[in-house]
């Protein structure tokens, strides 16, 4: 479950990474270690970097200073092995499995292959009835399952995942959560920002809070809402720290 | 006004009857400029996309040098067109000279700062929101770029109507080039230049309402096609 | 998807199929650059066909001023030259970019002005008193000012009256730098004198208040020449095309042609191609 491949890309070392925007230290010297298996959710309060350490490990953005190394990366151009999903998903202007047949043409699977690829990904998230349909009339909650099955049939290592249902409705974010779950099952390794405690309760087996750009604490799920280290932490849970 | 009301009756007369010269002259306009807009939308399309997901030194002023190009006077252009293809240019012995295609090589000319700077700006824009997504799927820049292109065919519609408009509308490139010879490249616009200094005003103003009517149904069907396939695509 | 994306190709390549469709392939045509007068008097519109019928040679006309014609067949950019201000087509000849000069026609040129007339020079058949009238009254004046073969007349005349005209020039000397119809339009909604040749007076549509004041003076008389450019100079030259045009013209068939051409009954332009001297 934690190997895909021979040469993995984790586990990912964060090594006292600072993010500075003029004299704004929005990350203020993070050190950790992301090993494949469990999934790991990341909270904290507005402004605490939880967007930006996802885009720094994901390689949108470079770090001021600090390392940032995976354990075997990708080389450029070759095709990725990690993937990203957005608060809103960005999706084409073409049918839903066009928007797929891309993704994997990117990734440089044949021709002939594509479209059975996506046909599946489709399948495994539900929305094969609407494959031909144009990606952007599909609802909010259609479209953000369809952006996972963009991604799931990448087959990616590690999926990182930016507040995928801050903007959908409970009956939707649950078919959201669902399917991350079933990604983890298939041996994705998960790496979620969410504002949503009860959605970290339901999907994290490790937490990582995040407060003022600093790693304030990490532990186990379970450990970390019945028992919070920290007082920011604490704090946070008990809804005291400004949001 | 009595002048417009007659130019009214010209323009009618000459539509109604069918005149044969008027449908030559008319049929011209539109290969010219059609043809014209054609290429500078082949070449400037891919140039705007390039330069709004790319950085690189120089940027920003090769951005102003377009934008500023979108003002270039066809008659400037014209001049410098013509002084290429003439027996004593570079070009001259290619013999293009008071020929259509000089005036599209023209028109075209004239036409790819403005598809190029718009696109830029349309693609550019758009860029913002799905950059990340295509950079975290991996997607080089040019890849990018083509595929934002097919992504805002519906905007690229309208700024290829103005680079088509543009072309339709002006005289100084195409009569200087072309030389508005009668049955070979005369246009609208040189036949309306030709008949206002011949001081017949109402066969002039006629032939512009024809001119107007043409570019408006023009821009009326590629509306239309613009709005069904927006409705289906989203 | 795949449908609208064959669409837009296929109407992208029939647009650019369009001009080869119906390119002409070597069509026997020459070059001619002629002046505004000829052209836009529809006296090519009338001859040329008769030649056109004969030959089977087309002829695309380029009608800008004298000037500008000659420096156009300079370039090589034209096959014969058919203008009419002597001065400069024997400039021209002597510089060996023509062939030989051949007189073809004259017409003559007219003062127009506004029938009321405010310098009183109607009615005369002096132009040199005429001109010297309006100088001194400080009458509007619009003058084509592009070396065209009328604004070269219209400079000599001012020398013949005794005006320099550099320095009289004043607010009343309106220089336009235009062609003669668009000259007639400025003259007209300014209400202004202006030379004309006839030919252009004759077709032109838009008169407002001007009529001619003064006519019949020798000195109005505006001739015209045709000539091959030298293809020695220009090996672009379509030479025997070329030779056949300018034979044709001074010939009887196309000088007959020629004087046929009438507006309203009225001829336009007298056939001299035997006039020596012309």
């Amino acid at each position: 479950m934690d190997m895909r491949t021979p040469l993995s890309l984790l586990p990912l070392r964060l090594d006292d990474v600072a993010f500075v925007i003029g004299t704004k230290r929005i990350i203020d010297g993070i050190s950790l270690q992301l090993d494949a298996g469990p999934r790991t959710v990341i909270v904290g309060p507005n402004g605490a970097g939880k967007s930006v350490l996802l885009r720094l490990c994901h390689g949108l953005l470079r770090p001021t200073s600090g390392r940032i190394a995976w354990t075997s990366p990708e080389a450029p151009g070759e095709p990725r092995r990690q993937a990203m999903v957005f608060q809103r998903p960005v999706l084409l202007r073409r049918t839903a499995i066009a928007n797929i047949t891309y993704a994997l043409a990117i990734a440089g699977v044949p021709h002939g292959w594509r479209v059975s690829r996506a046909l599946e990904a489709l399948r495994k998230v539900g929305l094969e009835r609407v494959a031909g349909h144009p990606a952007r009339v599909l609802s909010g909650g259609e479209q953000q399952r369809l952006a996972l099955a963009r991604a799931w049939a990448l087959a990616p290592e590690v999926l990182f995942l930016d507040e995928p249902t801050a903007n959908l409705d409970p009956g939707a974010a649950h078919e959201i959560e669902k399917v991350i779950a079933a990604m983890h099952a298939d041996g994705t390794k998960i790496v979620m920002v969410t504002h949503n405690l009860g959605q970290a309760r339901r999907l994290g087996d490790e937490i990582l809070f995040l407060h003022q750009g600093r790693l304030a604490e990490r532990a186990p799920a379970d450990r970390f809402f019945r028992q919070p280290v920290s007082r920011d932490a604490a704090q946070f849970l008990e809804g005291e720290l400004p949001w | 006004m009595s002048s417009l009301s007659q130019a009214a009756v010209e323009a009618i007369r000459l539509v109604a009857g069918a005149d044969p010269k008027l449908s030559e002259i008319v049929l011209l306009s539109l290969r010219v400029s059609l043809t014209a807009v054609a290429i500078a939308s082949v070449i400037g399309l891919p140039i705007g996309a390039a330069v709004a997901v790319s950085r690189f030194p120089g940027r920003r002023t090769v951005i102003v040098i377009l934008n500023a190009l979108m003002g270039l006077p066809p008659v400037v252009l014209g001049l410098l067109v013509y002084l290429l293809l003439s027996r004593a240019g570079p070009l001259g012995s290619a013999g293009l000279l008071f020929t259509p295609t000089a005036m599209v090589i023209a028109q075209a000319i004239l036409i790819v700062p403005i598809v190029a700077a718009l696109s830029r700006q349309v693609v550019e824009d758009a860029w913002q929101e799905y950059r990340e997504q295509l950079r975290s799927l991996g997607e080089t820049p040019l890849g990018a770029a083509a595929a934002l292109l097919w992504d805002l065919r519906f905007s690229l519609i309208t700024i290829v109507l103005a680079g088509f408009g543009r072309a339709a509308a002006e005289v100084g490139a195409v009569m200087i080039v072309g030389g508005n010879i009668n049955g070979v490249t005369r246009v609208m616009t040189t036949a309306i230049a030709l008949e206002t200094s011949k001081g017949d005003l109402p066969l002039a103003l006629g032939l512009g309402m024809i001119l107007l009517a043409i570019v408006l149904a023009l821009n009326a069907a590629a509306y239309m096609v613009k709005e069904s396939a927006q409705r289906r695509f989203g | 998807m795949v449908g609208t994306r064959r669409l837009f190709a296929s109407a992208l390549l029939a647009l650019l199929a369009l001009p080869a469709l119906s390119v002409q392939a070597e069509e026997r045509f020459i070059t001619v650059a002629s002046t505004t007068s000829t052209e836009q008097s529809g006296l090519f519109g009338y001859i040329l066909p008769i030649f056109e019928q004969k030959t089977g040679i087309r002829v695309h006309v380029v009608a800008l001023g004298t000037g500008q014609a000659l420096d156009l067949a300079r370039r090589g950019d034209a096959d014969v030259v058919f203008v009419h201000a002597r001065s400069a087509e024997e400039k021209f000849l002597a510089e060996g970019q023509g062939v030989k000069r051949f007189p073809v026609m004259y017409n003559d040129f007219v003062l127009i002005g506004p029938k009321a007339d405010p310098a009183g020079i109607g009615g005369g058949k002096d132009i040199v008193a005429a001109l010297k009238k309006l100088e001194a009254a400080k009458a509007p004046f619009v003058s084509r000012g592009d070396r065209s073969g009328t604004h070269i007349a219209e400079l000599d005349l001012w020398k013949a009256a005794g005006v320099d005209i550099d320095k009289a020039k004043g607010p009343w000397y309106r220089d336009t730098g235009q062609g003669m119809g668009p000259a007639l339009n400025t003259a007209v909604s300014m209400n202004a004198y202006i030379l004309a040749d006839r030919g252009t007076w004759l077709s032109f549509k838009n008169r407002g208040d001007l009529t001619i004041l003064v006519e019949g003076d020798k000195r109005l008389f505006n001739q015209y020449g045709v000539m091959l450019v030298n293809p020695d100079k220009h090996p672009n030259v379509k030479k025997d095309l070329g030779q056949l045009f300018v034979d044709w013209v001074i010939s009887p068939e196309g000088q007959n042609a020629i004087a046929s051409y009438k507006i309203n009954g009225e001829q336009l332009f007298f056939p001299n191609a035997g006039q020596s001297g012309a």
